[in-house]
């Protein structure tokens, strides 16, 4: 295990990025004049590496994930992403509801330009890798939560990219389905050597499942601390080790929160 | 399950493979999916179809009954047998069928050109701002313009024939139609507007992969407007212009009712604009607009 997060932590070096956030800030035009939501942050992503992004409310987490989807521009700083468009998951499935679960998989690659003939079996190996081989033909609102979050996932997937973008995906499930959903994850991560940038609030979840943790501080969103998550894989949420990180990202987390009081 | 979760140990964490996770799975999927089932055929008679026919079997009886207490003059209010002998005269002549086809053929006709040019207009006012600023209000005040008034300006215009009766179908019927699309398209989730972005699709891929599917159950509403405005127009275009070019549609029979004071006449006419413009709706577009909300699971069942 510690040996793995070594050959990550060359790669890093060697291989380059799939993501550079270099000096990054962005403030939006309000009312009362200019508000900076993201103060200079810089990060990278190493290629198949797997990153969280921490944050209490207003540290500009998903500005940041929007602004790396290239949805938003940033105020100053650049970001770069080698691997193409980086494909975006969001809290809410986001699945079209006028095609099949098969038929939105399709789309992402027949917008990726994969030919016809291709594309159904292409399809069907992505649901079966999310473990829906028989969903092909069903339509979003005859699937469970935690069944569209894995056909988003899937279709995030027919992307063909590099970097996956996860915007909270699995705040909205139930407890059960999240932690089914964290392991399967993992094992979808581990085998598709994708890399993950996963936006959540949510510690346990951040230590659960990322090589490393980045935590915001709140208005603006500044770096404020970083954590590399030396726990074998595949983790439980229940693991000691994991309980333990958390408390100390916690106690960080709050401190962060408590200075927004003081003044 | 209760039975894998307590044993946590590390060694059996490692070796919850992917089998168990699988099966685990499979268990969760079961137990959340969605059941979605059809009303039996009975049901449906019984709470669609029997209710309007039981309230038009009412109608009838009323109005027999008003007969019966005569109410008014016989010339005012023609019994509903004395408008049946209108039906079956008209059946037997061969005429019945050539009145309504006459009008029907306009009417979709018109339509479908109001499809043609009421889809890229709306399509346009909803995705390009200065085209809305523009004509966006105008388009929606020309919904309240009630289409019979273009019939003066559109017979001096065009004079007394088809071509004028094409003209105000389609003044009354554009804006309908444009207006459902752009109400469609601001109903669109901008979550479903990000994800298209995020998946590449741009410009006219995004219009026609997303914006227009997405925007499908306000069109389709748009359409049924659409229609009904369609029809409107031309029974008041058919009413108002009558040449012997123009061949005699509904709109002239009830024109000619009232010229030879046969007030069944009248009431046959009114029946049957009545009935076409419900069966249109029934058979086309009420169809057409539960299958789209259907397959949306947008269809509430109650």
């Amino acid at each position: 295990m510690a040996t793995t997060t070594l050959t990550k932590a060359e790669d890093r070096t060697a291989v380059g990025h799939a993501a550079r956030i270099d000096h990054v800030s962005k403030s939006f035009g309000g009312p009362e004049g200019q508000q900076l939501v993201l103060d200079d942050i810089t990060l990278d992503v190493a290629p198949g590496e797997f990153v969280t992004l921490l944050g209490a409310s207003g540290c500009g987490k998903s500005t940041l994930l929007n602004l790396v989807a290239g949805l938003d521009r940033p105020t100053a700083g650049s970001i770069e992403t080698p691997g193409g468009r980086p494909a975006l998951m969001f809290q809410e499935h986001a699945l079209f509801p006028w095609l099949t679960a098969g038929k939105n998989i399709e789309l992402a690659l027949r917008l990726r330009g994969v030919p016809k003939s291709d594309r159904r079996q292409e399809a069907e190996r992505l649901l079966e890798l999310v473990r829906l081989g028989g969903a092909y033909g069903k339509r979003v609102h005859e699937l469970s939560g935690g069944m569209r979050q894995r056909v988003a996932m899937a279709r995030a997937l027919a992307q063909d990219s590099q970097l996956l973008l996860m915007d909270e995906p699995f705040a909205a499930l139930d407890a059960i389905t999240r932690d089914v959903l964290h392991d399967e994850l993992t094992r979808i991560w581990r085998e598709t050597n994708v890399s993950v940038l996963f936006v959540t609030h949510n510690v346990r979840e951040a230590v659960r499942l990322a090589q490393r943790v980045v935590l915001l501080s709140s208005r603006p969103g500044r770096i404020a601390r970083e954590w590399t998550v030396d726990i074998d894989q595949p983790r439980r949420i229940e693991d000691t080790a994991v309980a333990e990180l958390s408390v100390e990202i916690t106690e960080q987390l709050r401190g962060e929160i408590r200075r927004h009081g003081q003044h | 399950m209760a039975s894998t979760d307590t044993t946590t140990a590390e060694d059996a964490a490692v070796k919850a493979t992917a089998e168990d996770l699988a099966g685990l799975e499979a268990g969760l999927d079961a137990l959340d999916a969605v059941r979605v089932s059809r009303t039996p055929v009975r049901q449906v008679l019984v709470q669609k179809v029997l209710p309007p026919v039981v309230a038009v079997a009412l109608v009838l009886i009323v109005w027999q009954v008003l007969i019966w207490a005569k109410v008014t003059d016989d010339y005012k209010l023609p019994s509903p047998s004395q408008v049946w002998d209108e039906v079956t005269n008209a059946w037997a002549q061969g005429t019945l069928l050539g009145y309504i086809w006459t009008s029907v053929s306009r009417g979709l006709l018109g339509f479908l050109l109001a499809l043609v040019i009421g889809t890229p207009l709306g399509l346009l006012v909803a995705r390009v701002k200065v085209v809305r600023a523009a004509i966006g209000p105008v388009l929606s005040g020309l919904q309240s313009l009630p289409s019979v008034a273009w019939v003066p300006p559109a017979v001096i215009w065009l004079g007394l024939d088809d071509k004028m009766m094409y003209a105000v179908i389609l003044l009354g019927a554009v804006p309908s139609i444009a207006n459902g699309l752009v109400a469609g398209v601001d109903q669109i989730p901008p979550l479903h507007l990000r994800a298209g972005q995020t998946l590449g699709a741009t410009g006219l891929r995004g219009t026609w992969h997303i914006v227009l599917p997405a925007s499908l159950p306000g069109y389709l509403a748009g359409l049924k407007q659409g229609w009904a405005f369609s029809w409107r127009s031309l029974m008041a275009a058919e009413i108002i212009a009558s040449s012997p070019d123009l061949g005699v549609g509904l709109g002239q029979l009830l024109e000619q009712g009232r010229e030879t004071s046969s007030m069944s006449m009248v009431f046959l006419a009114i029946f049957l604009i009545l009935i076409v413009g419900i069966a249109i709706d029934l058979l086309i577009f009420s169809p057409l607009e539960r299958w789209v909300l259907r397959s949306r699971g947008l269809l509430v069942k109650n």
